[in-house]
């Protein structure tokens, strides 16, 4: 037990690390920003370094139900990381109206993805997606007296309640029909004949899952909470969550249902290419670039279903590496976003008061236009490689007609991706000025750092991310 | 040959200058951009010297492990070296032709224009197979750019048209470089060039290749995007645009889709003589009744594009050695007549032919200039255009009698749309006020005429310096094609050789045939 707690450390640390931040809020009041922004800053970097500490252990603690793998570390690194930058942007976007409940809600939202990277159980699965459901919920709807984010968070649950209830349905039936919750236990039933109760349990399961990963056709609630819901935590929705989910959906697929590979496959690639076509064309149009945004989410999650629809290691390395690529893109596109204020200070989330973006901030808008090209996939762009890989994976594993429709459905994203640029760099100014300034270093810094690493930068790392995908994506093989 | 990194010294010259252009302001970058672009050119010019001819088939080769799954591998053989220096020539031409064109955002433009260069020159040189792609399809992105800026009119529907129909292109070709990856374990070319790809498989891939490289040539009927582009593009932008970025598609034709899938080529190559006869025909008849004069430009390229690939598959060594020439003879010489375009749009502001009329009268030196591009791109003998229109097409007569008959229609009409122009544009009486008011060349303008035309003479008059260089690589793509070559239709015979021949004759015969081996 002792040795068990031992190898749990980053769950722990955020555990006790939210628990304070709460305390520090409730005590010392609303007002003192720096305090418990600063107990969740260290908070999340003593649990991101404890995961650091761990690496390279493989081990199963309390009975198997969670796993301790550098594919759970690897997962848990970028959540972390994501959960950091949406705390740090947070407090000048609320101007006053932040809460300690905001950085306390996200360190257990964090606790629970950690748990769902991690889960090897069916039960474990399920508690680690409702920690984090519950905070999101909570955290669509902070601004409390905001119509549209009170909105967002009751649909965001209203949905999110729905789909826990196919995903538990799902585990019964997987749980009725194999006797075990356990993933390994799942797999060895799934490697004998499938009958029909089982393929309905991985049809729930998978449906339940494709809601949290915003998979078409589970993605309608995507759309209305990322616009409606305050910036910060539509930042933090588009990244940390995604990837949690995706790990875990990947965890799912590989390790429960690994066996059943005619079962499963048909469903994700059937996702992968519903979300790529839908999540394009129904970003055509959008004039909120939160909405957008929304459908650009949608369209790259339907790529990397192509890495998992191979069910390689390879395509699970292309799977990882997709994710850090979209989540630094995915955070920085939503910084520039924070940091498009008109003269009164008012966010603008209009694309054609974009117009013109080019002339007034050029720094800005080039760093959007990276973001923008390399969510496209467009080469020298770094967002080109995760696609190739995934495509790459999927083309291996003799799926090429779903490569071939994949990277043609691209074409119709680059569309939408390019118009936003026309927006920015071919129209004339429109009437809404962005002043400079208000920003924090911090947000300037985290938006010059990815810009630069996704132009040609990234590619001289893909040593090294080869490496740590691999060593992470060997563990469910 | 020596260990310096010049070709990687060439991609840094001007990527480098393109950052210093975004923050040294408007009149500044001018100088930058000119600077970069001239010391290239130079580079360009020392690497041209040290090349060996008849040496090693890859020379300047650096290679370094950076990239892990792929390399940076550059090297050049004759071919690339050719289109290099083609790049590298006509950049600076470009940066001094948009000098007054270009009012607004000068420093973003110069700096496009330098990624442009970049870009290309990195396309030519690059010997990864995914270093390669990742320049090919990079290039859309600057000039995505400098039409929707600083393009006419109607330069958004023309950037999205431009980008969204070449993106779809090579997307099929990534699927297809993915699967010869997966093939031959490497992404090394030198070694994919002798890879025997299975035949079944090389159908698809070429098909795939084709798919993309088709839509950058671009051939009938996939050309619609080019007469748009051009048309809103600024001129320096056309200048590149045919100068350069439509050698791509011939330059992936002779580099990968024929050396690699060797026996595809031969089954299909029927798919490119029929495409490249419609589009040699129809296109001019095309150009034929255009009222703007860039459409006009933009529709004779496509036309001569067609007689490149109906040469480049002519698979014998005068067809590709004359689809090399009309690449690099169509380089200078569409780059010079949309800079011609773009000096008398530049004075009045239209692109109009009915707007002009009798500029022989108060423009000479233009129109002699105008005139001497004219004959080049109709193949006058003594220009760059005869020299590779006739090597093509005696090709071509080898392999296919009636392609050769049709591709020669072509050439006809080609020199009755381009006379035709011509006579509207620089004859007649100079009737209209505000074309009377038009000043002749400026020095600036000069600058940029006087070398285009000196090189579209100097190819005329003696292309082997141009030849010789890409002769032994056209000799090695011949030979691996050889196997696959369907027999011709000519049936040509050697004669019975006379024993002594007047002087001249012999001379002038073995400078077409002298590498026919």
């Amino acid at each position: 037990m002792t040795a068990d707690l031992m190898l749990i450390w980053p769950e722990l640390i955020l555990t006790i690390g939210g628990l304070i931040t709460l305390m520090l809020g409730t005590f010392f009041g609303d007002r003192n920003v720096g305090l418990y922004q600063l107990s969740s800053l260290l908070t999340l970097a003593a649990a991101a370094a404890a995961v650091v500490a761990l690496f390279g252990i493989e081990t199963t603690v309390f009975s198997g139900t969670l796993s301790v793998d550098s594919f759970g570390g690897f997962a848990k690194l970028l959540i972390y990381a994501a959960s950091f930058v949406c705390i740090i942007v947070a407090p000048r976007f609320f101007n006053g109206g932040m809460r300690a409940e905001y950085p306390t809600l996200i360190l257990f939202a964090a606790l629970g993805m950690g748990i769902m990277a991690s889960s090897r159980d069916l039960m474990t699965l399920y508690v680690g997606l409702e920690l984090n459901s519950l905070a999101a919920y909570v955290l669509a709807s902070f601004m409390r007296t905001d119509e549209r984010s009170t909105e967002a968070g009751l649909k965001y649950f209203v949905l999110g309640a729905l789909a826990s209830g196919m995903l538990l349905y799902g585990i019964s039936l997987l749980y009725g029909f194999t006797g075990t919750t356990d993933f390994a236990g799942i797999a060895k039933v799934l490697g004998g004949e499938l009958n029909i109760g089982l393929i309905f349990g991985i049809v729930f399961v998978l449906a339940g899952l494709g809601f949290k990963i915003s998979a078409v056709p589970f993605h309608m609630w995507t759309p209305d909470v990322y616009e409606g819901a305050p910036t910060p935590v539509t930042t933090f929705f588009a990244t940390a969550p995604k990837v949690a989910a995706m790990a875990l959906m990947t965890r799912v697929v590989i390790d429960a249902m690994g066996p059943a590979v005619g079962a499963w496959q048909q469903i994700i690639i059937f996702l992968s290419l519903a979300s790529i076509i839908l999540g394009a064309v129904g970003a055509i149009g959008q004039k909120n670039i939160k909405r957008l945004l929304a459908y650009s989410s949608i369209n790259n999650v339907g790529f990397m279903l192509v890495g998992l629809a191979a069910g390689t290691q390879q395509g699970v390395e292309g799977v990882l590496t997709y994710l850090l690529v979209y989540m630094l893109t995915t955070l920085g596109a939503f910084l520039v976003v924070l940091q498009l204020r008109d003269a009164d200070g008012n966010q603008v989330e209009s694309i054609p008061a974009l117009a013109g973006l080019s002339q007034r901030r050029p720094g800005l808008a080039a760093a959007m236009a990276v973001f923008l090209f390399s969510l496209a996939g467009i080469p020298p762009l770094f967002g080109f490689w995760p696609k190739y890989l995934v495509f790459e994976a999927a083309v291996n594993a003799n799926l090429v007609p779903l490569a071939v429709a994949g990277i043609v459905a691209s074409v119709i994203g680059a569309f939408y991706y390019i118009a936003i640029i026309k927006t920015m760099y071919f129209d004339d100014k429109s009437d809404t000025e962005f002043p400079k300034g208000g920003g924090a270093i911090v947000e300037d810094a985290v938006i010059t750092a990815s810009a630069l690493w996704l132009s040609v930068i990234g590619y001289l790392f893909i040593p090294v991310l080869a490496v740590l995908s691999a060593s992470a994506a060997a563990v469910l093989f | 040959m020596s260990g310096f990194p010049i070709l990687s010294l060439m991609l840094a010259v001007p990527a480098i200058a393109a950052i210093a252009c975004l923050f040294v302001g408007d009149k500044m970058s001018r100088w930058v951009a000119l600077g970069a672009t001239l010391v290239t050119f130079v580079l360009g010019c020392i690497m041209w010297a040290q090349f060996d001819i008849g040496g090693a088939q890859w020379q300047f080769t650096e290679r370094a492990d950076l990239f892990g799954r792929f390399q940076y591998a550059l090297g050049i053989d004759g071919m690339a070296l050719m289109l290099i220096m083609l790049s590298v020539f006509l950049m600076p031409l470009c940066i001094l032709a948009s000098w007054d064109a270009i009012k607004s955002r000068v420093g973003l433009y110069m700096a496009m224009f330098l990624v442009m260069e970049t870009i290309m020159i990195g396309v030519f040189c690059a010997q990864d197979l995914l270093l390669f792609y990742i320049f090919f399809e990079a290039g859309l992105i600057p000039m995505y750019f400098i039409i929707g800026i600083w393009g006419g009119a109607n330069r958004i529907y023309a950037a999205f048209k431009f980008f969204l129909y070449t993106l779809l292109g090579s997307v099929l070709m990534l699927i297809a470089i993915i699967a010869m990856i997966h093939e031959a374990g490497t992404t090394d070319i030198p070694t994919l060039l002798n890879y025997d790809f299975p035949v079944q498989m090389q159908t698809w891939l070429w098909l795939a290749f084709f798919a993309s490289l088709a839509v950058k040539m671009p051939m009938w009927p996939v050309h619609t995007w080019l007469p748009d582009a051009h048309v809103q593009a600024p001129t320096a932008g056309s200048m590149i645009l045919a100068g350069v970025l439509l050698k791509l598609g011939a330059y992936g034709f002779l580099r990968f889709m024929m050396p690699m899938f060797p026996d595809a080529s031969g089954q299909l190559m029927w798919i490119v003589f029929g495409l490249s006869m419609i589009a040699v025909v129809y296109t001019s008849l095309v150009a034929l009744v255009q009222s703007d004069m860039k459409k006009l430009i933009a529709y004779s390229s496509v036309a001569h594009m067609a007689i490149v690939t109906a040469g480049l598959f002519a698979f014998n060594q005068q067809g590709i050695e004359g689809a090399l020439i009309i690449m690099l003879s169509h380089g200078v010489v569409s780059a010079a007549l949309f800079f011609c375009v773009g000096v008398i749009y530049d004075r009045l502001h239209t692109r109009e032919i009915d707007r002009y009329g009798g500029l022989a009268v108060n423009m000479p030196a233009y129109a002699l200039f105008f005139m001497l591009f004219t004959m080049a791109s109709i193949g006058l003998p003594g220009t760059s255009g005869f020299v590779g229109e006739f090597l093509s097409l005696a090709g071509i007569y080898e392999a296919s009698s009636w392609v050769a008959f049709v591709c020669t229609t072509g050439i006809i009409l080609g020199a009755a749309y381009m006379l035709y122009l011509y006579r509207r544009v620089v004859f007649g009486e100079l009737t209209k006020d505000d074309v009377k008011a038009m000043a002749d060349l400026n020095p600036r303008e000069w600058t940029i005429m006087v070398p285009l035309a000196a090189v579209a003479l100097w190819m005329g008059v003696y292309p082997e310096s141009f030849l010789a260089p890409m002769r032994g690589d056209v000799t090695t793509v011949v030979a691996r094609l050889a196997p696959a070559k369907p027999a011709g239709d000519a049936h040509l015979a050697a004669g019975k050789p006379k024993a002594a021949k007047p002087h001249g004759e012999t001379a002038h015969g073995s400078s077409h045939a002298g590498g026919v081996q």
